[in-house]
């Protein structure tokens, strides 16, 4: 709905009217959209601060204000939230570390050589990538309880690390294929081996897209409920989600102060680093998925 | 291929028209002697070695593997028919592998007697050694990524695959008791049995709603936004999209659970806070079916709008003021302007994007699980009434331990999904180009 053009002045004041008019109705369609978006979300952060146990009964008036729950959080000893935390740093680290490791190499051997089989590869990482793991998750569970990695969280690393290579690695494919090939086959020329081309050449200009890789598969283990709930079972192993989750899924679901105080602590750094970095993380996800 | 061609042009000098491709064919039945037939002593020794040794080595788990899968274990109590059937998948994934690599040994003796004859002439073992290497680089790449998702992905789904058509549930289950194969038992069960069929039926049909609904009006919504913020007339666009793109920041378990809250039927600030002081009712959000689902809907939307309004806003953008001069130029209403225009730009910007987004709706448990757990309960039917297909197998997997029904279910909806997978294939314009991808 591009703007009208101004050349033609004729019915000038008529047509100024009903363009003030369309302004400010796009304006309001805007505030109920805002009021609609922040509404939840403060309503969550004054339940944060509601300084009673009671259920559902929070005061939008700050006057009541408290740190009770964020307090109840660190410092009580019936508190895992701190486990939590540490158990979800901990998957997301290693996970974030291996995949992109075996996503970088799958996609520079994709990207960069021509070799028996890989279009059929090709299709099989695309074929793979429209399954979620979760579709197999009766054999999951089964699987690791037979292998004794149930409750564990290597169990959940492995799942996690083998679910992300074939989607991430069409992502990092996509992005080296725009890169030159004239840069590593000047390299060739020049006798360098296959690993320095990679670290050397390939590597430094493949940053920006390394680090949406590396970002999404770090924040992937704070956002994700449905696997930890599969593959853990005791309170000390859970992440954060599924801890957050059982605050409110107890029979009387009487803390759910608690369990937006801990959401809030969550929520604040991912969706800043989300907001920061949106046209990174979008184009990132829409170039990958598009460039097929 | 045009290396080739002109590489035999030429009247070859070393010609060794005797060497006969057929022959080092028929002698790589057993592996290495083609090789040694094309004068690559090193090369046939080790594959010899190679075969040989893993041939060895792994025809007993192999044999074992395959008779455990057929018979899944003999006596009661003492064979787990679910490591049975691991293990038979492993030597089934054993055995592709190892007729791969028995193929690919006859068309190496193959084509090398080929180069032999056309005057090609193996250079010295350094040489050979180089470019194994060279050749066999992209898949020393590929090789750890493809190992875990061969155990992580490919493992649990052939599993899965092999359950649906065993007795596996709460009454026969390992190790207490040995599984049978039942064939398409399940698959029977899930279509005639009126139980299962009513469920199933209910269940399905609610899922291809839900995908449907929910996908397309946040499309709608994010379309309806991104052109109106597009306008040239609004300021602070910068400021008004972070804004809109905030509910795909915040982590979705998280509103999720905060919504399930303010849904609450009791309690919720939207029944008592909203509803019920400025009309005077209250809405059964958790117990009343219809009422939960225009919930999730809702909630969906909510969520899954800023993601689409990112990616739309981001194309409005880029498209060229020319095309809407030349339009005004011709009288173009402004229907005829986003008929014409905008709407043919966005599709094909973001086609391929789209259908992800309905995939992901179609599998989108978090939401369902989270909200009401796939509740309300229905009458005549062990389904809740908001659950899709996912939900569902979940809760047969883990609260009624019907593992054989909830393989045969995910397999069903393996179906679907490959099918919706096979459409972004054609759609997706990396396919329909030069095909080099």
């Amino acid at each position: 709905m591009s703007k009208q053009p101004n050349s033609k002045k004729k019915k000038g004041f008529s047509r100024k009217q009903k363009s003030r008019l369309e302004v400010a109705l796009i304006y309001l369609v805007i505030a109920v959209m805002f009021v609609i978006i922040a509404y939840p979300l403060l309503w969550a952060l004054s339940m944060s601060m509601n300084s009673t146990t009671n259920l559902f009964s929070a005061s939008l008036s700050p006057e009541n204000w408290s740190l009770v729950n964020y307090e109840w959080l660190f410092n009580n000893p019936r508190s895992d939230y701190l486990l939590w935390y540490r158990n979800t740093l901990f998957v997301s680290t290693i996970v974030t570390i291996l995949t992109t490791l075996l996503v970088l190499f799958t996609a520079y051997a994709f990207s960069r050589y021509r070799f028996k089989g890989r279009t059929y590869g090709l299709y099989a990482f695309l074929l793979l990538q429209m399954f979620p793991v979760l579709m197999a998750m009766v054999a999951l569970f089964i699987l690791l309880n037979t292998i004794g990695l149930l409750d564990n969280l290597w169990g959940l690393i492995i799942i996690y690390v083998g679910g992300n290579i074939p989607m991430n690695a069409f992502l990092v494919k996509g992005y080296l294929d725009t890169l030159p090939r004239s840069l590593d086959e000047s390299a060739k020329m020049d006798g360098a081996g296959h690993f320095r081309i990679f670290f050397q050449i390939l590597l430094p200009l493949a940053k920006p897209i390394i680090s949406v890789v590396a970002l999404f598969n770090f924040m992937a283990p704070f956002m994700d409920f449905i696997l930890p709930r599969i593959v853990l079972r005791s309170p000390e192993n859970f992440t954060l989600a599924l801890g957050l989750y059982n605050f409110v899924n107890a029979q009387f679901s009487n803390n759910f102060s608690r369990f937006a105080a801990g959401a809030v602590l969550v929520a604040i750094p991912i969706a800043t680093v989300y907001l920061f970095l949106q046209k990174y993380l979008i184009s990132g996800l829409a170039s990958g998925a598009t460039k097929g | 291929m045009p290396k080739e061609k002109q590489k035999r042009k030429p009247v070859p000098v070393n010609a060794d028209l005797n060497h006969s491709p057929k022959k080092a064919m028929l002698l790589s039945i057993i592996p290495g002697l083609g090789q040694l037939y094309n004068k690559r002593k090193l090369k046939g020794i080790i594959l010899f070695i190679l075969f040989a040794a893993f041939g060895i080595m792994m025809f007993d788990f192999i044999f074992s593997g395959f008779q455990g899968l057929i018979t899944l274990g003999t006596i009661e109590r003492e064979h787990d028919s679910r490591v049975f059937i691991i293990e038979g998948i492993l030597a089934l994934i054993f055995a592709v592998f190892y007729g791969v690599f028995y193929y690919l040994n006859i068309q190496d003796a193959k084509t090398e007697a080929r180069k032999i004859r056309d005057g090609w002439q193996p250079g010295s073992v350094r040489e050979n050694f180089r470019n194994a290497w060279d050749t066999s680089f992209p898949y020393v790449l590929i090789g750890p990524g493809f190992f875990l998702l061969i155990f992580v992905v490919i493992l649990p789904l052939l599993f899965m695959g092999f359950l649906a058509f065993t007795n596996y549930n709460l009454y026969n289950s390992p190790p207490r008791n040995l599984l049978q194969w039942v064939g398409f038992q399940n698959f029977i069960q899930l279509v005639t049995l009126s139980e299962w069929r009513t469920t199933f039926v209910s269940v399905l049909s609610w899922t291809l709603t839900w995908t449907f609904v929910a996908t397309t009006l946040s499309i709608g919504l994010a379309m309806f936004l991104a052109i109106l913020t597009n306008d040239r007339r609004i300021k602070g666009k910068r400021i008004i999209r972070t804004f809109l793109i905030l509910p795909w920041a915040v982590p979705g378990f998280v509103t999720i659970i905060i919504f399930r809250a303010l849904f609450n039927d009791n309690f919720g600030a939207i029944n008592s806070d909203i509803l019920q002081p400025l009309f005077g009712i209250t809405i059964p959000w958790l117990t009343n079916v219809m009422w939960t689902r225009i919930a999730i809907i809702a909630i969906q939307l909510w969520l899954g709008f800023p993601y689409v309004y990112a990616l739309f806003s981001g194309v409005l953008q880029g498209i060229s003021s020319d095309w809407y001069e030349a339009a005004d130029m011709d009288g173009a209403t402004r229907w005829q302007k986003f008929r014409n225009i905008t709407f043919p730009h966005l599709m094909f910007a973001t086609g391929p994007l789209l259908l992800t987004q309905y995939t992901f709706n179609f599998n989108n448990f978090n939401i369902i699980y989270l909200f009401n757990e796939g509740g309300p309960a229905l009458r005549g039917q062990n389904a809740g009434g908001t659950d899709i297909l996912i939900s569902w197998v979940y809760n047969l997997t883990f609260t009624n331990s019907q593992y054989g029904m909830a393989a045969a279910i995910s397999l069903i909806l393996g179906i679907v999904v490959a099918t919706f997978a096979f459409f972004q294939f054609r759609r997706s314009r990396s396919f329909k180009g030069d095909g080099e991808f």
